[in-house]
């Protein structure tokens, strides 16, 4: 009876509390998004709203089971769940359906699962599991124990790609904050950031010259290179102190381009700045070498690599876009970054997306009101652009709103998976966190055109028993995890 | 935990989570609060205007007899989705048209922009009544097919035709005219008024049209009603309008014009308005009505003796003889002729080699001149004037001609509400300083503007304008074809007084010379004392044909109540041909009908006298003048 109490208590209610908010909201809005201006029956089992109340049941219903079942489990047979569903994913790829392309629906009877939605659970578990055993270092990229980590990793995510779902696959990216946490240097994340802002800095300004002088440059690659040398400058400081380093190479940096822009602006010579970036590496690079040499410091020509790496990934970016990726998905990237207007084709869901948000005002058309959404011009508009119907009827109070729940959500996840006494416990609430952050951050995104158009569901907003389910038990397992900690006297590794 | 050195990246990744969410709050904040675009992009998304169409106003006579009112007419519409499953053949034989028809209409349907194929596409527009009754009877059977009505024009009389003018489908760059002038009434496939009163007064007839809000999906697809209608907004009809016509007067006219090229204009003096304004040769108004329009609207342009031309306005010729009371007015104003003064007619009028014929000769004063036309007389006259020395020179003088000829209403547009009106021409000195060099050039140089040759041109319109300030001694109106528009006050420009400047008591004696033209003058034979009728004849040469035969005049006397202008092209002497159709025109307004049987016969003979001219260019030709 005692444990009975103790166990409700400590139960982490304000994560229920904002689940069951969010999980109301997006009920609610669902029923707008699927409210017909022509045929206004209020109530029909048959229509989406009647069917995700029955998700939902059944999700409170899982929640439930969670909470009750020994919290145990999931440590102890967290590989077992993750070989089961590595099979599931396997079958899957043969046995389900093709749907617009992709094979990722399991067909039983009157229900369709979509396995990948709970394989992203069983490798949080099995993550956690590896990661917390004894002896785990992720800074022994050679030991067996790290290798078996990206295994476990990877795995999934080249089976949902040949379910050809590569919005699900790209979500274990988000696990790179939870690895970030658990100790991975921040210089892989500076690393990662770099690539992912030199890729859209080379592509987005990839066709613009730097002067009208000098068309053949450009501006993309300038600006990367240019990206790339204050990062250095950045990094000498942080790594070895250097100042006299960054004030000798900072005033050459200045004097050689504000010459350029002096004969440039004032004598009209055409002046190619790309080269004078290359100079002003070659200057850092030399500079390195004699420091390196001077104060026996070999590490300074890793920055002198990341110099060379940097120019080298430009110029591969740039590459790659033109060259490598296919017409679709260079458009839709294009239309991203606001290269393209091509609202008719790929920018169609993108742009109508916009507009429903857009015309939503300060608060809103008022529920069941919005025209947009209504009348289907928006796609997909109960599931992955769910949050135009929040935008459209209940405007940017709305808006932000739902995004404070989420963030608080989130938040309170961290808060506490930092308390947990076992490494397993944390491993995992971060995952689940990750996990949430990254569904948020890109279904948002993509909706009001910050991000480019990945096909992944709004957390407990979009239509659909599968990814309900599969958000639930993500977040329910951690829950339970939460509850027994206090059951724990010691820590477990660390 | 305890010695866990990475605890504090937590902030880091909350910090990072947290800039990203603002990030997104910015965002939000930009597309929902700072830009509006996407508020009307949604509205023009979402909703389908129905647009219903106002009937028209109706255009009626002075006495308030309907010339130009509305008929229903019927568009038939095509919903494509709808109509998938359609039987075509019936369809066809039910609208009487062929399959081919049918095919290639479809085809131009779905290149229209905006089509889709879940709205009403206008498949055939503009079907009578006649020609619909029979398709609804069996339009029940085609699913997919509807009806939208509008209204289309129909005639009382088939007279008017121009000054009335034609509705048409909006052209593309009228569309964009409009627009430019932020007038965005119209759209594409509306009617607009293209010519005539109904252009000129289209912002009254047209009325206002009314809409009806539908919701619409992203395929077209109607979903109900906007706020349940209500913010629909019905049609206003449009205002009816009051001509100044006497469609009588008008439907007499155009029949004595009948199978002649010409013009007659005729004017209520006192007011300025225009009682009949005939252009020959014309056509019946119902023709350019209706699904027939582009088609005999081909032909008319197609015709050589050019009908659409509305030669009443738009036609120039040199006024010949009629304009020698207007160059006697301005000699008298400024004191070079008086009733008293006579001058020597020798044949003609001769100076140096230069030599204007006359058929007559000895001394007449100034009625007797008028009376007979001399063209000594007027010469002599004009050549006093322009070459006294007290003006400083030749191109100082004409200039003051030209201000009296102006004043008169020649040589510039009178301003009147019938579109396209053409200015006619009275040069000024600078041009004649330009052809013979400064001083270079007198009186006997130009003296063929003395006589209404040389380089006047007036339009017929602007010599009735003429006779009638003749008529009213000095002043006219300018001539105008509104009498009133329901709920709205006509123009100001045209209750506007305009003086001539010169004095009342020169009139006097034109106007017996005028009176005596009727008597036993060059008119003498169609003489009426009765009508108490004053006028002038002219005749112009026309190198390419026979003359061109023109005759103003306006009666009563003392009392005028019209005052009229008649052109026949090609057809000899004014007197024979133009005084004539002048006469009856007056009798007609003034008695309401004609009463000998002389007359009457006039009557018989001009409307069935041809004198269309074989189709040689038509050009107006200058020299002699009687």
């Amino acid at each position: 009876m005692s444990r009975k109490s103790n166990f409700f208590k400590s139960i982490d209610w304000w994560i229920i509390g904002l689940y069951l908010v969010l999980v109301i909201c997006g009920w609610v809005c669902i029923y707008g998004a699927s409210y017909n201006f022509e045929d206004t029956v209020f109530w029909d089992i048959n229509y989406r709203y009647g069917k995700q109340l029955m998700w939902i049941g059944m999700a409170l219903f899982i929640g439930g089971v969670i909470l009750l079942l020994d919290g145990e489990i999931y440590s102890v047979f967290a590989y077992g769940f993750y070989a089961g569903f590595i099979v599931l994913l396997v079958l899957t790829i043969f046995l389900a359906p093709d749907i617009k392309g992709s094979h990722s629906w399991l067909v039983l009877g009157p229900v369709n699962l979509q396995p990948a939605e709970f394989a992203k659970t069983a490798t949080c578990l099995a993550l956690a599991k590896i990661m917390s055993s004894y002896g785990f270092d992720l800074l022994k990229w050679r030991s067996s124990s790290t290798l078996l980590a990206e295994a476990i990793l990877l795995l999934p995510i080249l089976l949902i790609i040949l379910q050809n779902e590569t919005g699900s696959a790209l979500v274990y990216v988000a696990l790179v904050i939870m690895f970030y946490r658990e100790g991975m240097p921040g210089i892989f994340i500076l690393a990662g950031l770099c690539c992912v802002i030199y890729f859209i800095v080379a592509i987005r300004f990839g066709a613009e010259p730097v002067t009208a002088a000098t068309p053949d440059e450009s501006f993309g690659i300038f600006l990367v290179l240019m990206i790339a040398i204050v990062v250095h400058f950045f990094l000498v400081l942080s790594y070895f102190g250097d100042t006299v380093y960054c004030r000798d190479l900072g005033i050459a940096n200045v004097v050689m381009f504000g010459v350029g822009l002096l004969l440039y602006k004032q004598f009209n010579i055409p002046v190619n700045f790309t080269y004078l970036a290359y100079c002003s590496m070659g200057m850092s690079i030399l500079y390195q070498v004699y420091r390196a040499v001077k104060s026996w410091k070999p590490q300074y020509l890793f920055v002198g690599a990341f110099l060379l790496l940097s120019t080298g990934f430009a110029h591969a970016a740039d590459f790659a876009f033109n060259d490598v990726l296919l017409p679709h998905q260079r458009s839709r990237i294009a239309v991203t970054l606001g290269m393209l207007d091509d609202p008719k084709k790929s920018g169609y869901n993108v742009a109508q997306s916009k507009i429903a948000i857009g015309s939503g005002g300060f608060d809103g058309k008022g529920f069941l009101n919005g025209t947009q959404t209504k009348l289907k011009y928006v796609p997909e508009q109960d599931t992955d652009f769910i949050f135009c119907t929040v935008g459209e009827e209940h405007g940017f109070v709305g808006c932000s709103l739902v995004l404070l729940l989420y963030i608080a959500l989130i938040l309170r996840i961290i808060n506490r998976a930092e308390r947990q006494k076992l490494a397993f416990n944390r491993i995992y609430g971060y995952c689940v966190a990750s996990i949430f952050f990254f569904h948020v951050a890109i279904n948002v995104g993509m909706v009001i055109g910050l991000t480019p158009v990945i096909g992944i569901p709004l957390p407990f907003f979009s239509y659909g028993g599968s990814s309900l389910w599969g958000f639930t038990i993500l977040l329910f397992i951690f829950l339970r995890l939460d509850a027994a900690n206090d059951e724990y006297g010691l820590s477990g590794r660390r | 935990m305890v010695n866990d050195p990475y605890q504090n990246r937590k902030f880091i990744i909350g910090g990072f989570m947290f800039l990203v969410v603002a990030c997104y709050l910015v965002q939000l904040f930009l597309l929902q609060m700072v830009d509006s675009t996407y508020k009307d992009q949604a509205d023009s998304n979402a909703f389908y205007k129905e647009i219903s169409y106002p009937p028209r106003g109706v255009i009626k006579d002075r006495n308030g007899k309907a010339m130009a009112f509305n008929k229903d007419s019927y568009d038939i519409q095509i919903t494509v989705r709808d109509a998938a499953n359609m039987d075509t053949a019936s369809f066809c034989k039910a609208l009487g048209i062929t399959r081919e028809y049918f095919e290639q209409r479809m085809k131009q349907i779905r290149k229209i922009p905006g089509y889709s194929q879940y709205t009403p596409q206008t498949f055939m527009s503009q079907l009578s009544n006649e020609e619909f009754a029979p398709f609804q009877e069996t339009m029940f059977r085609f699913k997919g097919i509807s009806v939208r009505k509008r209204t289309l024009r129909d005639y009382s009389y088939p007279c008017g035709a121009l000054l009335l003018g034609d509705i048409g489908e909006i052209s593309r760059t009228q569309l964009d005219r409009r627009q430019k002038a932020n007038d965005n009434y119209y759209q594409q496939g509306d009617f607009i008024g293209l010519s005539g009163l109904e252009r000129t007064y289209e912002n009254y007839l047209r009325g206002q049209k009314g809409v009806k809000i539908w919701l619409r999906d992203a395929h077209g697809r109607k979903k109900g009603r906007y706020e349940d209608g209500a913010k629909d907004v019905p049609f206003i009809a449009g205002q009816d309008i009051t001509t100044t016509i006497d469609i009588d007067l008008q439907a007499y006219g155009e029949q004595l014009m009948a199978n002649k090229v010409g013009s007659i204009v005729a004017i209520e003096p006192k007011t300025g308005e225009i009682l009949a304004m005939v252009s020959a040769p014309t056509y019946d108004p119902t023709l350019l009505v209706g699904r027939k329009r582009s088609k005999e609207f081909m032909k008319l342009a197609k015709n050589p003796y050019k009908p659409l031309f509305d030669r009443t306005v738009q036609a120039t010729y040199p006024p010949g003889s009629t304009f020698k009371p207007a160059n006697t007015l301005a000699l008298m104003q400024e004191g070079f002729v008086n009733a008293n003064k006579s001058y020597i007619c020798s044949h003609g009028f001769h100076a140096g080699r230069l030599t204007v014929g006359c058929h007559h000769s000895g001394g007449l004063d100034l009625i007797s001149a008028i009376k007979l036309s001399c063209n000594a007389y007027f010469c002599y006259g004009f050549k006093d004037m322009i070459d006294n020395s007290r003006y400083g020179g030749a191109d100082k003088a004409f200039e003051i001609w030209k201000k009296y000829m102006v004043s008169m209403g020649f040589g510039y547009k009178l301003g009147t509400d019938a579109p396209s009106e053409k200015r006619g021409y009275i040069p000024n000195a600078g041009v004649y300083n330009k052809i013979y060099g400064e001083h270079h050039w007198k009186a006997t140089t130009i003296i063929s503007d003395a006589i209404g040759q040389g380089e006047i041109l007036t339009t017929p319109l602007q010599l009735a304008n003429f006779a009638a300030l003749l008529a009213n001694r000095g002043y006219y109106y300018t001539p105008h074809l509104i009498k009133g528009i329901a709920g709205a006050s006509i123009d100001t420009a045209f209750t506007t007084m305009h003086q001539t400047g010169i004095s009342a008591k020169h009139f006097d004696p034109v106007i017996e010379g005028m009176e005596q033209v009727l008597q036993h003058g060059t008119a003498y034979w169609i003489r009426n004392d009765a009508l108490g009728m004053c006028g002038k004849t002219g005749t112009a040469q026309n190198p390419h044909g026979k003359d061109h035969a023109l005759f103003i005049s306006f009666a009563p006397k003392n009392d005028p109540k019209i005052a009229i202008c008649v052109v026949v092209e090609n057809a000899g002497f004014g007197a024979t041909w133009a005084a004539p159709i002048a006469a009856l025109m007056t009798e007609k307004y003034l008695n309401g009908q004609i009463e000998t049987p002389k007359r009457q016969y006039w009557e018989s003979w001009l409307k069935e006298t041809n004198l269309l001219p074989s189709l040689a260019p038509v050009v107006p030709s200058t020299k002699i003048s009687k």
